[in-house]
């Protein structure tokens, strides 16, 4: 028995190779946070009065949040005091302050999108893919956009988004996640430096993925992106998230934003593979990662969908949620979370159904190995107006080797009696004998890992885009190597 | 050389010493069964030629093939053409049987320095063995094993051999749990899979397989040893006498 949890464990110990730094010059605020960083903030990204405004009321929120109460206390991850004082809040690669073409974005940057696997230049994109390329606190690159404007898509970093379509901007911004939401919710708003903004006009089907690769690489920076997507009547976009770090062995906070809206007929689908550098085998360094994301389904028969693979991070703190506000609408969310070593995650999802025939359904599942904690958070609101509201909620747990944790939090709260509610939850060890099964069939150690997790993750992974797919199948493949010798 | 020489195996679990001496010669193209009494260590004797971690081989030597089966891992075990269809295989929810099947073939392809079959090489064959044991297509697409009946699980591991077309088979206790049809299909598929160079060791509770399958030898497994080794009437004897008959005429006392 013993040989082959080793080998699990060993597997789990596998290194991050996304951990590069790239030398580039910076142009950065000072460290610290008060009204002059936001201000400062504000200025550097040439934005109009109203979003100072509304970045300063977040910030005074935001203080008195902290002086109060500070972080959430409640979810089930521990680390040390965060010194918001020490933090940069702003920090860009120097260039020009526009940039028209990807000639504009400095060579170092384009060749560490390169490293990655996601080349910027258009030609080598995969067809089907636009890309908004976010680097430390601003968006370097958004390719595609020509022909996505054709069609009257706009895709575009979240600044451009406040010059260009302010009344969107000023319509939607806060309209599901309000700088009330909470501690990190506040923060953002006070000092968010880009992000992605999405809007597909009415009818539109988006003809492309629509993808936003970020990349946290300046040393004892924040990263505070916020993104914004809204699907007009009867439109359809699928949207897709990445994410890496340099390895540093001190904590770097990311406290993310993203508000999600679809009206009538409308169908959002968001995907996130997240792998931010998750610390060392110790503990040391690694993104704390701090993120609101939610969605609003606000007209009748409309749609959004999360989809998430959780392996980077020390710690992950992360709700996807959707507001079933239109009849009939849908809220779906499937999660993948792995931790290893000692990661912690508490992550889930919020379903809110207020209107009548509102449906959601809820696939998570958790992988823990190492010491890793993993915990599922789950909140199922029935409102008393959402009569033939149904929700189905599916919670699987997978432990490899036994230093490692799985904990659920399913919240039910049913204020209308038509609502149907399904639960089905489970807990599973990878088993000697399932390791075995599949050596003996002539499977490596760690090609057998492999398969027994993607198995226990398929019907998360068949929400993915093809590519993603792939793509996150290799990922919880390395992000396990080592669990096991 | 003989495919299989085991000499003097002395194998426990968890401390406890199970297989005490054992020594067995097979030639490729012999099928020899192994029977004996709940317990003997008739699955740890498999388990152990399989290479499987949690057993512990503190005595004895083991040549397969020429090579020393006993400095292998699983996989090599498996690589270099050790089957065991086991007695009770193991669910793997999500993955296809398909799919398993074909990672299975390739793995030991890659191992062989051979390249990789792909979906349109492997469906030909994956179908014709599917019809030789009269298995349903629709399993193919099912997750390993999962919702599968007994019958259909053992069928499945015959399904396997079949693909994997190993040098040693070691079939434990494949019969048990099967109705006289799933029997049949069993023992069609294995009596195909006879071959000169492929040698069998069919572990058994019941003589009744050995009616569908012809075996060359037969070895009485008590508590952990050979007690008595013959031609297929040894089976016969067995069925009538009862496993005691075979001890106190070995001379060991239960
Ligand atoms: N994991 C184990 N731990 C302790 N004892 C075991 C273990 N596996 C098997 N045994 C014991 O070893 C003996 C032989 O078992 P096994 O090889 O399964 O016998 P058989 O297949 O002939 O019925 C039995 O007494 C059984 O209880
Ligand atoms: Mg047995």
């Amino acid at each position: 028995m013993s040989s082959s949890v080793d080998t699990i464990r060993d597997l789990a110990l596998q290194d991050y190779k996304w951990g590069f730094v790239t030398d580039v010059e910076e142009d950065r605020v000072p460290k610290g946070l008060n009204e002059d960083i936001v201000r400062l903030i504000s200025a550097r990204k040439g934005e109009p009065e109203f979003m100072l405004e509304w970045r300063l009321n977040a910030l005074r929120h935001w203080f008195k949040m902290e002086r109060e109460k500070g972080e959430p206390k409640w979810a089930n991850i521990t680390f040390g005091p965060i010194d918001y004082q020490d933090i940069v809040y702003y920090s860009a690669p120097k260039q020009k302050p526009r940039l028209e073409n990807l000639e504009a974005v400095d060579p170092e940057i384009l060749r560490t999108y390169e490293k990655l696997g996601i080349p910027l230049e258009e030609q080598k994109l995969l067809a089907g893919v636009a890309v908004d390329a976010v680097f430390d606190s601003v968006s370097v690159a958004t390719t595609f956009k020509g022909k996505l404007a054709e069609m009257g898509v706009i895709f575009c970093s979240f600044s451009e988004a406040v010059k260009n379509h302010p009344d969107l901007v000023k319509k939607y911004l806060g309209s599901v996640v309000p700088h009330t939401d909470n501690f990190f919710a506040a923060l953002n708003a006070a000092v968010f430096t880009d992000g992605s903004f999405v809007y597909v006009p009415k009818g539109v089907r988006c003809p492309m993925e629509l993808s936003t690769y970020f990349r946290i690489n300046a040393a004892e920076t924040g990263q505070f992106e916020r993104t914004l997507i809204i699907a007009d009547e009867g439109s359809y976009v699928s949207y897709l998230e990445g994410c890496t770090a340099p390895i540093r062995d001190t904590n770097q906070l990311h406290a993310a934003v993203v508000e999600l809206i679809a009206l009538d007929n409308a169908t959002i689908k968001y995907s996130t593979v997240q792998n931010w550098y998750p610390g060392d085998k110790e503990g040391r360094g690694g993104i704390y990662n701090f993120v609101t994301k939610r969605g609003k389904c606000l007209g009748k028969n409309s749609k959004i969908s999360w989809t998430q693979v959780e392996t980077g991070s020390a710690i992950t703190w992360k709700y996807p949620g959707c507001i079933l506000q239109g009849d009939n609408s849908v809220g779906e969310f499937y999660s993948v979370a792995l931790t290893n070593n000692r990661q912690q995650a508490d992550t889930g999802t919020k379903m809110i159904h207020i209107g009548k025939n509102t449906r959601s359904t809820i696939v998570s599942k958790g992988i823990s190995a190492g010491r890793g904690q993993n915990t599922y958070r789950g909140l199922v609101k029935i409102l008393k107006g959402a009569t033939g509201a149904r929700n189905y909620t599916q919670c699987d747990s997978l432990l490899i080797g036994d230093r490692c944790g799985a904990h659920t939090f399913p919240y039910i709260d049913v204020r209308n009696s038509t609502a149907k509610m399904e639960h089905e939850a489970s807990t599973s060890k990878i088993g000697e004998n399932q390791l075995f099964y599949l050596r003996q069939r002539g499977l490596k150690t760690e090609d057998a890992v492999s398969m027994i997790v993607n198995g226990f993750c398929k019907t998360v992974f068949k929400e993915l885009p093809m590519e993603f797919a792939v793509e996150a199948q290799k990922l919880l493949g390395v992000s396990l190597e080592g669990s096991v010798g | 050389m003989a495919l299989l020489e085991i000499e003097d195996l002395h194998a426990s679990v968890d401390g406890h010493e199970i297989l005490k001496g054992v020594n067995l010669t097979m030639n490729a193209g012999e099928v020899h069964s192994i029977m004996g009494p709940n317990g003997s260590g008739k699955s740890t004797l498999a388990q152990v030629l399989a290479r499987r971690e949690t057993y512990e081989v503190t005595r004895g030597k083991v040549l397969f093939d020429g090579k020393d089966l006993l400095e292998m891992k699983p996989e090599d075990a498996a690589c270099q053409g050790v089957f065991m269809a086991f007695q009770y295989p193991v669910e793997i929810p999500g993955i296809g049987n398909a799919y398993f099947l074909r990672s299975a073939m390739n793995a030991v392809r890659k191992y062989h320095g051979q390249d990789e079959l792909d979906a349109m090489d492997f469906l030909p064959l994956y179908k014709e063995r599917l019809k030789l044991l009269e298995m349903d297509e629709k399993l193919m697409n099912r997750s390993v094993n999962e919702g599968f009946s007994g019958g259909e699980k053992k069928r499945n591991e015959i399904l396997q051999l079949a693909m994997l077309e190993p040098k040693l088979a070691i079939l434990d206790e494949t019969d048990s749990g099967l109705d006289i049809d799933a029997l049949r299909i069993v023992a069609q598929g294995v009596n195909a899979m006879r071959s000169p160079e492929r040698g069998f060791l069919v572990i058994t509770h019941y003589q009744r397989l050995l009616d569908y399958i012809t075996t060359d030898f037969v070895h009485v497994l008590v508590d952990g040893k050979i007690a008595r080794s013959g031609g297929p009437e040894l089976a016969l004897e067995l069925e009538e006498k009862g496993y005691g008959w075979a001890e106190t005429e070995a001379g060991i006392s239960a």
